[in-house]
């Protein structure tokens, strides 16, 4: 080796000769880069729309719409959105003593027909020797259909009948069939009429409901309109509309908790797995696995009778706890993968190299890499946690009554579904909503987090 | 093979061992005991109860007593139906729940291949926009919901025939099967076609697929021999775990069309809090939903041998 001496002057700096080309472009957080992609997918952006448009009506609704879902009006039960407000007055009800005149002119109502009462009279039948049996129906009689509730059965002498028995301001169809001596039904001497009942009122009760004053004489044949419900009642008369901002928040809440709570308890436990390694890993993950081999949904339906609730309670609490104690060892796995693979990536060797130490490590390194995968199980754990509480309380296993929840809320309904679909129809369209903007937001959020998934459907 | 085959049923019945201690610590935690019903019961009526359910021993005897029962295959008998055994049960109500299920992960299957491998072809075309906006809407749409649209529209067509073309409920049948199994299908047939046309998507452009066409092989061989066979792979994977999600969804479906399958029955039982009931059923599904797994997953180590490797 030769001795080489090294003179001070070759230390000097070197004068900037060319132009360093400047930054092209600004330099973009991962959550910017993020967001951009994100914008520029039109279906995720809807869906985040979709999102936050659920959630003001899940919380501005109720300030804006102020009704009580628990309150019943019962001039309205079961009514379709738009459907007639309208009440008439009418005098209080009066016996009615019919008398022979009234035959002679076929089935027909003696009065318009109103929910005061039904008055029908019809011809008599030679063939009717052992009376008349009078049904009523909410469809028109088919060849197969049939006559749906019976009434009342009538006398060979009496050929009227009066309905009072809870009329709602709608069609219905009267049959009339005559009977023989045994009291069989004679099936070719059936006389069915229509009749749209109208909703009509008596001083008493205008005056109970507050649209009639006490000493004011009522002028009869006024028409009152009834509060207005924008998407009709349920079978008790409650504000479909203020239910379901009510139910959207238990059916919200659930899936926005339950999710949040065991994705942090999964990122814990796997996390921890994963730094610790070794025995305390293989023990902790095969624990995981078993939990992961409990069927689901016969545990939640295990669990909500272990963490039985009492009287007064509403069920969310034990519906999350179970959710928690079941669903978290998925989060748990993919954390613990994702903090082994990064454990081992360049990168960390790199900035390990460079001086960092293991809090600037986890902070700047460990948890934004990991956290777009978190992102990305919550958005999808959101859906699912809606769908299982959705079928819980369907089959009666989660809120309790009066609670409503979208889930229970489908439940009644399904009962009146051919009568009064918009019972069934409004929750199950807002689950369905829901679950499909969670889904879509999904998507474009593991597209815009996570580099490995991009490109796949 | 075998080798694998053995590992996996011995982790399967420490799975099902799992299930059954889980469940009987949590049948044991509930507030109040199975025979503090509705009825007061003198203490001598109760002490002679707890002696024939063998409620009057220590826990931990209980426990072994109820593994022992288990492995031997015996559930105890029902605490609100006199004498009604557990196995009776299930012998008469499985069978039910079972055709259900089966018949619905075929058409949930047969479905998702095909429309995954429609979708794949067509890709970005309408055939693919349409079939991908069904499977959306069927991934987002709640299982009783298409449940009772199922039936609503067998009522209308029904009446729209003017015959009673399928019935609307009930179970005996062949007739009776079509339209529950549908329904039942549809969420998972969904999901499929969504991984199948990922999975065919990957396929259609991989290296194998360029060569086959380079040397001529022609498109029908190479779909059915290329691209169908490696794409069904991960579609057969999830096929055990969906076996789960269609057993429970077969809950809703069972009570909706008012099938008299064993779901209804689990649900019927924690409703009147059928201690006994309830926890053979819980262990007998979760078994049973175990090892269809692990035989899932033994025939796709036989169908994909790279598996078996690691």
């Amino acid at each position: 080796m030769t001795d080489q001496s090294l003179a001070p002057d070759a230390f000097k700096r070197i004068e900037q000769t060319a132009q360093i080309h400047g930054i092209s472009r600004p330099s973009l957080s991962y959550w910017q880069d993020a967001w951009i992609r994100l914008k520029a997918n039109r279906r995720a952006l809807y869906s985040l729309y979709l999102v936050v448009g659920l959630l003001l009506f899940t919380f501005l609704g109720p300030l804006i719409w102020q009704i009580d879902p628990s309150v019943q009006d019962v001039d309205q039960i079961s009514q379709p959105p738009f459907a007639s407000r309208t009440v008439q007055l009418v005098p209080e009800y009066q016996p009615w003593y019919p008398s022979d005149e009234l035959s002679g002119t076929g089935l027909n109502f003696v009065a318009p027909p109103t929910t005061q009462y039904v008055r029908l009279t019809w011809d008599k039948n030679p063939a009717a020797t052992g009376g008349y049996r009078v049904y009523r129906n909410l469809f028109p009689i088919g060849v197969e259909r049939a006559y749906g509730l019976p009434l009342k059965e009538t006398g060979v002498a009496e050929n009227f009948f009066e309905d009072r028995l809870d009329l709602k301001p709608r069609n219905y169809f009267y049959s009339i069939v005559a009977l023989d001596d045994d009291g069989n039904e004679l099936h070719d001497q059936v006389e069915t009429i229509e009749g749209e009942v109208i909703r009509v009122m008596a001083p008493r009760e205008a005056i109970s409901r507050g649209m009639l004053d006490a000493d004011e004489a009522p002028v009869f044949g006024t028409q009152y309109t009834l509060p207005l419900h924008p998407l009709g009642t349920d079978y008790l008369g409650r504000d479909m509309l203020a239910r379901l901002m009510h139910g959207a928040r238990v059916s919200l809440f659930i899936g926005f908790f339950a999710p949040f709570i065991f994705v942090l308890v999964g990122v814990a436990y796997g996390s921890v797995a994963g730094f610790l390694g070794g025995m305390t890993d293989q023990a902790l993950m095969r624990f995981a696995d078993f939990v992961v081999a409990l069927p689901f949904l016969l545990f939640m339906i295990l669990f909500k009778v272990v963490f039985a609730i009492g009287p007064g309670e509403s069920g969310i609490m034990p519906m999350l706890l179970a959710m928690v104690l079941l669903l978290w060892p998925a989060t748990a796995r993919l954390v613990r993968g994702q903090i082994l693979q990064i454990r081992e990536e360049g990168y960390i060797s790199a900035s390990r190299l460079l001086g960092a130490k293991t809090n600037y490590l986890v902070l700047r390194h460990m948890i934004p890499n990991t956290m777009g995968v978190i992102l990305v199980t919550i958005t999808f754990a959101v859906p699912s946690a809606i769908f299982t509480e959705a079928f819980l309380s369907f089959i009666g296993m989660g809120v309790a009554p009066p609670t409503p929840s979208w889930g229970s809320m489908c439940n009644e309904g399904i009962k009146t579904m051919l009568t009064t679909p918009h019972e069934l129809i409004f929750p199950a369209l807002l689950i369905s909503v829901t679950v499909l903007a969670f889904n879509l937001l999904g998507d474009g959020l593991r597209d815009a987090l996570d580099a490995r998934m991009r490109n796949r459907e | 093979m075998l080798k694998y085959a053995f590992k996996r049923i011995v982790q399967g019945l420490i799975t099902v061992w799992f299930i059954a201690t889980a469940t009987f610590f949590a049948m044991h935690a509930v507030p109040g005991d199975p025979l503090s019903g509705d009825k007061a019961l003198s203490d001598k009526t109760r002490a002679n109860l707890e002696a024939k359910y063998g409620l009057d021993k220590p826990l931990m005897t209980q426990y072994g007593i109820y593994l022992a029962n288990i492995a031997k295959g015996d559930f105890g008998i029902s605490f609100t139906q006199e004498n009604r055994k557990v196995n009776d049960i299930i012998r008469e109500h499985f069978p039910v729940s079972a055709t259900l299920g089966i018949l619905a992960i075929l058409f949930a299957g047969a479905g998702g291949i095909l429309w995954g491998a429609l979708t794949a072809l067509y890709r970005n075309r309408l055939p693919d926009t349409i079939i991908m906006f069904l499977v959306i809407l069927g991934i987002s749409v709640p299982s009783f919901v298409v449940a009772a649209i199922g039936q609503l529209s067998l009522v209308n067509i029904n009446d729209l025939a003017g015959v009673s073309l399928l019935p609307i409920g009930g179970w005996g049948t062949v007739w009776h099967m079509i339209v529950p199994s549908m329904v039942l299908g549809l969420g998972t047939m969904a999901y499929l076609t969504r991984l199948m046309r990922s999975s065919m998507l990957e396929i259609i452009s991989s290296d194998f697929v360029r060569t086959a066409k380079a040397k001529g092989v022609p498109p029908t061989q190479i779909f059915t021999r290329h691209q169908l066979r490696n794409a069904i792979l991960p579609v057969i994977t999830v096929l055990g775990p969906s076996i789960a999600g269609i057993t429970t969804g077969g809950f809703v479906v069972e009570i909706i069309f008012a099938i008299p399958g064993l779901g209804r029955y689990f649900v019927q039982a924690v409703q009147q809090l059928d201690y006994t009931v309830i926890m053979g059923t819980t262990v007998f599904f979760g078994a049973f939903l175990v090892f269809m797994v692990i035989l899932v997953d033994i025939i796709y180590g036989y169908v994909d041998p790279r598996v078996r490797l690691e």
